[in-house]
């Protein structure tokens, strides 16, 4: 991170109420550019919505957001052209092969055959699925699914990539390879990366700053050394983010 | 216009690749070569004594075979077309988890309905396209009648009509598929409706004609003219009665009117007796031209408020 690091994603007051039921209560929140934000909370406080209404794909009730200084309500076609977004539990079309299904993902964001070509080639080698991409996607793996889901969101290479639980139902080892490849991406591609995760000491390895939802409000959000003096009292590598986590959960 | 082109090319290669298509397909191929075959068997002992028969090769398609003719076959089981290839459009994609995939990318909403929508036109333009190719080759073999201009005018008109119809129940299919998250809820509840009109529109018109207008019999020719107004109404409410009427008079140009024989006032009935010749293509689309525009606006209704529905609905419940 630069000295001057621009706010890449920020959100003002940002609520949203499903007939009357509050899901998202007045969050406001800053993600860097090239940064990874690790984006904590319990099942159903109110992540995953928050990131459909940054992506432009649900209306905020009230509140602002901004995706690279644009905003998602108004303009979701250039927002969702500049996020790459994996959902929790992501699906894909049983009959295509990888190729064809990074092919699909290229079409429908207007990429030059030439261009797609490339990028689905390099997607391929980039995740490992370069010797099964003539493989049906139906006949994937757990793992794999997951490393094609990384490989669609590298098609349309992204500034900025949401991670909803992209390690969900994972092995130890794809866990790590996929930990590994998060913060690879950070590094090499610049991309900033808001990655939602309940594997807090992965979250704790790769992330450079954290923000803690219950509720559907933001009840921290930091560098997680300071969120640990602040909150434990403690200095610097003598904490684990899960003690920070459960201080807030059990205040809430 | 983002993204519809590439939806739009990706439903149309899944239609072909699939199993339900190549069923459907094999299933219809099969009952219109036997349609046209019966027909054409039954056309040539039919023309044994006239002199100068006009409009052999339409026959073709109007003419009962052992059950049925081809028109009466399309309004049956057209639908079915519709309906199987338009029941899991939207749901499928909600349960495999792709949907939100699909809308997280630069594409506007309508762009995944609309391309899903017209890749099963299309479909189905292939499909009527196909059929009424296979009768013609056949017609021509088996009758050795070679179709004239007028003819040719009123099969395209007909196969305009026909698609028009199957596509409106595709809509009700796609509606279903956006209104039901399941996929089975959503295949029978489209099945529920087909069979609701086809079966129980007329039922059911009968039943409130005799509810409505009581001993029609008995009470003189008001009341014969009244149960028979009532029931041609009710049976209106079904598109395929809106379809069979529609393409009545385009297919068989000897026919001039649709409305039954009770129905049919003095003048009309003196020039029906007087003129026994075909109507013009021109005088034969007047006389069905309601039922097309109805059947053109019901399509253009569901699909209306299926976009609607889908456009509104919350992504979260996507």
């Amino acid at each position: 991170m630069g000295k001057q690091a621009q706010a890449v994603i920020e959100t003002d007051a940002l609520t949203k109420k499903y007939n009357g039921e509050v899901a998202v209560n007045r969050l406001s929140f800053n993600v860097m550019e090239g940064e990874i934000f690790g984006f904590l909370g319990p099942n159903g406080a109110g992540k995953t919505t928050t990131l459909l209404m940054l992506l432009g794909l649900t209306e905020p009730t009230s509140g602002k957001a901004r995706v690279l200084g644009i905003n998602p309500i108004r303009e979701p076609i250039k927002v969702k052209g500049m996020i790459g977004y994996l959902p929790e539990n992501t699906g894909f079309y049983n009959d295509l092969n990888a190729s064809q299904t990074l092919r699909f993902i290229a079409d429908l964001n207007r990429l030059s055959r030439e261009v797609a070509d490339e990028r689905i080639e390099n997607a391929l080698t980039m995740v490992g699925l370069d010797s099964e991409a003539e493989k049906k996607v139906g006949a994937y793996s757990r793992g794999m699914r997951q490393r094609l889901g990384i490989a669609e969101l590298l098609i349309k290479e992204p500034q900025v990539a949401f991670l909803d639980e992209p390690t969900l139902g994972l092995d130890p080892d794809a866990t790590n390879w996929m930990m590994e490849l998060i913060a690879q991406l950070c590094k090499e591609k610049k991309m900033t990366v808001l990655l939602s995760s309940h594997l807090l000491h992965l979250v704790q390895r790769v992330c450079h700053r954290v923000g803690i939802m219950i509720n559907g409000a933001m009840v921290a959000q930091g560098p997680m050394d300071q969120l640990a003096k602040e909150k434990l009292g403690i200095g610097k590598k003598k904490y684990t983010l899960e003690e920070i986590y459960m201080k807030y959960f059990r205040e809430t | 216009m983002h993204g519809i082109t590439a939806i739009f090319k990706k439903e149309l290669a899944d239609h072909f690749s699939s199993y339900r298509f190549m069923i459907l397909f094999a299933l219809i191929a099969m009952v219109s070569l036997i349609t046209a075959y019966m027909a054409g068997l039954n056309i040539r002992q039919d023309l044994a004594g006239i002199a100068k028969p006009q409009f052999v090769f339409l026959m073709l398609f109007t003419a009962q075979g052992a059950l049925f003719s081809l028109v009466q076959f399309v309004a049956f089981f057209g639908p079915l077309i519709g309906l199987i290839l338009g029941f899991d459009t939207i749901n499928r994609e909600r349960n495999e988890g792709t949907l939100s995939k699909l809308l997280s990318q630069p594409i506007f909403r309508d762009a995944v309905i609309n391309g899903k929508f017209l890749a099963g036109v299309v479909m189905i333009t292939i499909m009527m396209v196909s059929i009424i190719l296979v009768i013609t080759g056949l017609g021509l073999s088996m009758v050795g009648v070679v179709p004239g201009a007028e003819e040719i005018l009123r099969i395209l008109f007909y196969l305009v009509i026909s698609i028009v119809y199957v596509s409106f129940w595709l809509g009700v299919a796609i509606l279903f598929s956006i209104l039901f998250r399941s996929i089975a809820t959503s295949a029978l509840a489209a099945l529920a409706v087909w069979i609701f009109f086809s079966f129980f529109v007329s039922l059911g018109a009968t039943v409130a004609a005799n509810a409505l207008a009581p001993d029609a019999q008995e009470s003189g020719p008001e009341a014969v003219v009244r149960h028979a107004q009532i029931q041609k109404a009710f049976t209106l409410v079904s598109p395929m009665q809106l379809y069979t009427e529609g393409t009545a008079t385009i297919i068989d140009p000897l026919k001039k009117t649709t409305r039954s024989i009770v129905l049919v006032g003095p003048m009309e009935r003196i020039s029906l007796s007087r003129f026994s010749g075909p109507l013009p293509l021109g005088q034969s689309i007047i006389v069905v031209f309601p039922y097309i525009i109805s059947l053109i606006a019901i399509t253009v209704i569901c699909f209306a408020v299926s976009y609607t529905v889908f456009m509104r609905q919350e992504v979260r419940s996507v």
